[in-house]
């Protein structure tokens, strides 16, 4: 079972990430934030995280999701991928991210 | 652009502020949102009988416990005022027959939820019905690495052997697992192990929770107080496994607070950004708070809100904010930082809940506390009285672990 552990992910551009089904991203209504829930853990992301997160789907690459807001926020693409990854890799050393993937490399 | 997470934590343990974060507005101390998260304790009933139970010594009845239809109103009016967690707790929740329709309700108003659970009652159709209702997380009290010492805390044969049957189908379930320990004088030798037990088991996060003296572990303070020599060997064995283990498990840290400089920032302050709810419906400040006497907690079977009760019952307003301090609080540069500790350990030990928490060393009474907590640590009695609806038991056979 350990060598299947799918919390300790290094997020990189090919990565598939998605959030874990006991991490929940959710708009709470009463204090008009956006929130992840986890065990015993609100966490609250800002708008910007918030993007990143809902094009974790378990399809797109990271790759594709950076080329997707260097475009939509016209940025140099290096530096959002630099945040994009440290983020994501920060989710993911929490254990609120996993990861999609069909073959280990 | 610079994508961050603030991480504002839920937990009653955790010394990080998530309302001030999710609700800026006013003073810290005067910040009391509506919590994010809420304790459920479902029944007072429990197959364990672990002599540190923070459920009080005057336990609720189960005749007097909620109904289904009860909770489920809780629940809704819950989700409905901004909660967005339910911790559901006892006492045993499993021992309630209608926890998977309970957890079927939080999930379809919107709450996440977690249980809290000693594990022995469980199957694994049951756990199975539970993840399928919506249920988030588990998290699993340990009283120890081996049957032995665990068996002989919990005060039931074959707990511990249950327990870690109950953990592994947990993560098969890929449902996180929290590993509870509850650690004292009689268990913290065996604490390097309970961490690697954590890991075997595949958890999530592990608490290593000191216990806290109140209700059923005042009672049996002479045989769980440990050593300074055993805190001062956990600190270290709780730093060194923090550093080994990052990334691989996350480690919860309460300390002992009789040996504490500072006392700790109970609940978050009284009645700022926690509560819990007592089998029998009433809403209170702590898990503790019912050993409090000249309060009066209001239950969900009034005609008050919960809303309302927790803005504005007096219970809540008391020991709310800074105001209420006497000195040497009022004037303390750390006020607003542990809101002058835990008002149950006041009460518990100065015979008034307004007075300063004795674990403070500014608290006339933390000489005397710390000797008591020496003086009962080297004593060394180990017989534990365990807990039960009939007031507690004491241990008999055997040499009590020794």
């Amino acid at each position: 079972m350990a060598a299947l552990r799918s919390r300790n992910i290094s997020v990189s551009e090919a990565s598939r990430p998605l959030l874990p089904r006991h991490a929940k991203l959710k708009f709470d209504e009463t204090r008009q934030v956006w929130v992840i829930l986890a065990p015993e853990r609100v966490l609250a992301p800002d708008e910007i995280a918030v993007e990143v997160l809902q094009l974790c789907d378990g399809v797109r690459s990271v790759a594709q999701m950076v080329d997707q807001l260097a475009e939509k926020y016209a940025a140099p693409r290096d530096a959002i991928a630099t945040d994009v990854v440290a983020m994501l890799q920060d989710l993911a050393d929490k254990g609120f991210l996993t990861e999609a993937r069909e073959k280990t490399s | 652009m610079s994508p961050t997470l603030t991480d504002t934590g839920v937990a009653a343990s955790d010394p990080s502020d998530g309302l001030a974060v999710l609700e800026k507005r006013g003073s810290t101390a005067e910040t009391f949102g509506i919590p994010l998260a809420v304790l459920a304790e479902l029944t007072h009933r429990c197959p364990l009988q672990c002599p540190y139970c923070s459920n009080p010594v005057e336990l609720d009845r189960g005749g007097s416990e909620l109904t289904t239809e009860e909770w489920k109103k809780v629940l809704t009016e819950l989700a409905e005022i901004g909660v967005l967690q339910i911790h559901f707790s006892g006492g045993e929740p499993t021992a309630r027959k209608d926890l998977v329709e309970l957890v079927q309700h939080a999930s379809d108003v919107g709450l996440y939820s977690n249980l809290i659970t000693s594990a022995v009652l469980l199957t694994r159709e049951k756990l199975i019905a539970l993840a399928d209702a919506g249920l988030c997380h588990v998290q699993i009290s340990f009283q120890g690495n081996e049957p032995v010492v665990a068996n002989r805390v919990a005060g039931l044969k074959n707990a511990h052997e249950k327990k870690l049957d109950v953990a592994k189908w947990t993560r098969e379930l890929d449902l996180p697992l929290t590993v509870n320990a509850v650690m004292h004088r009689q268990n913290l030798h065996q604490l390097s192990d309970i961490i690697q037990m954590a890991v075997d088991l595949d958890a999530d996060r592990l608490e290593v929770a000191n216990v806290q003296y109140y209700g059923w572990a005042l009672k049996n303070r002479a045989a769980l107080m440990p050593t300074i020599g055993q805190i001062e060997e956990t600190s270290r064995l709780v730093e060194e496994a923090e550093v080994r283990l990052k990334g691989i498990l996350a480690i919860d840290y309460v300390v002992p607070d009789y040996y504490a400089l500072r006392p700790k920032k109970c609940m978050g302050g009284w009645g700022r950004q926690f509560f819990n709810i007592s089998p029998a419906g009433k809403i209170l400040p702590c898990h503790a708070a019912e050993t409090i006497t000249g309060l009066e907690f209001l239950s969900v079977r009034s005609n008050h809100s919960i809303a309302w009760i927790w803005q504005n019952s007096e219970a809540f307003n008391r020991y709310r904010g800074t105001g209420w301090m006497p000195e040497p609080c009022q004037s303390c540069e750390f006020k607003e930082i542990d809101f002058g500790g835990c008002r149950c350990q006041a009460f518990a030990l100065t015979g008034d809940a307004g007075n300063t928490d004795p674990a403070c060393t500014l608290s006339p009474m933390h000489e005397q506390i710390f000797k008591i907590a020496e003086t009962e640590a080297a004593a060394d009695n180990s017989r534990f009285i365990y807990r039960n609806f009939a007031g507690g038991t004491l241990e008999t056979g055997g040499e009590y672990g020794a």
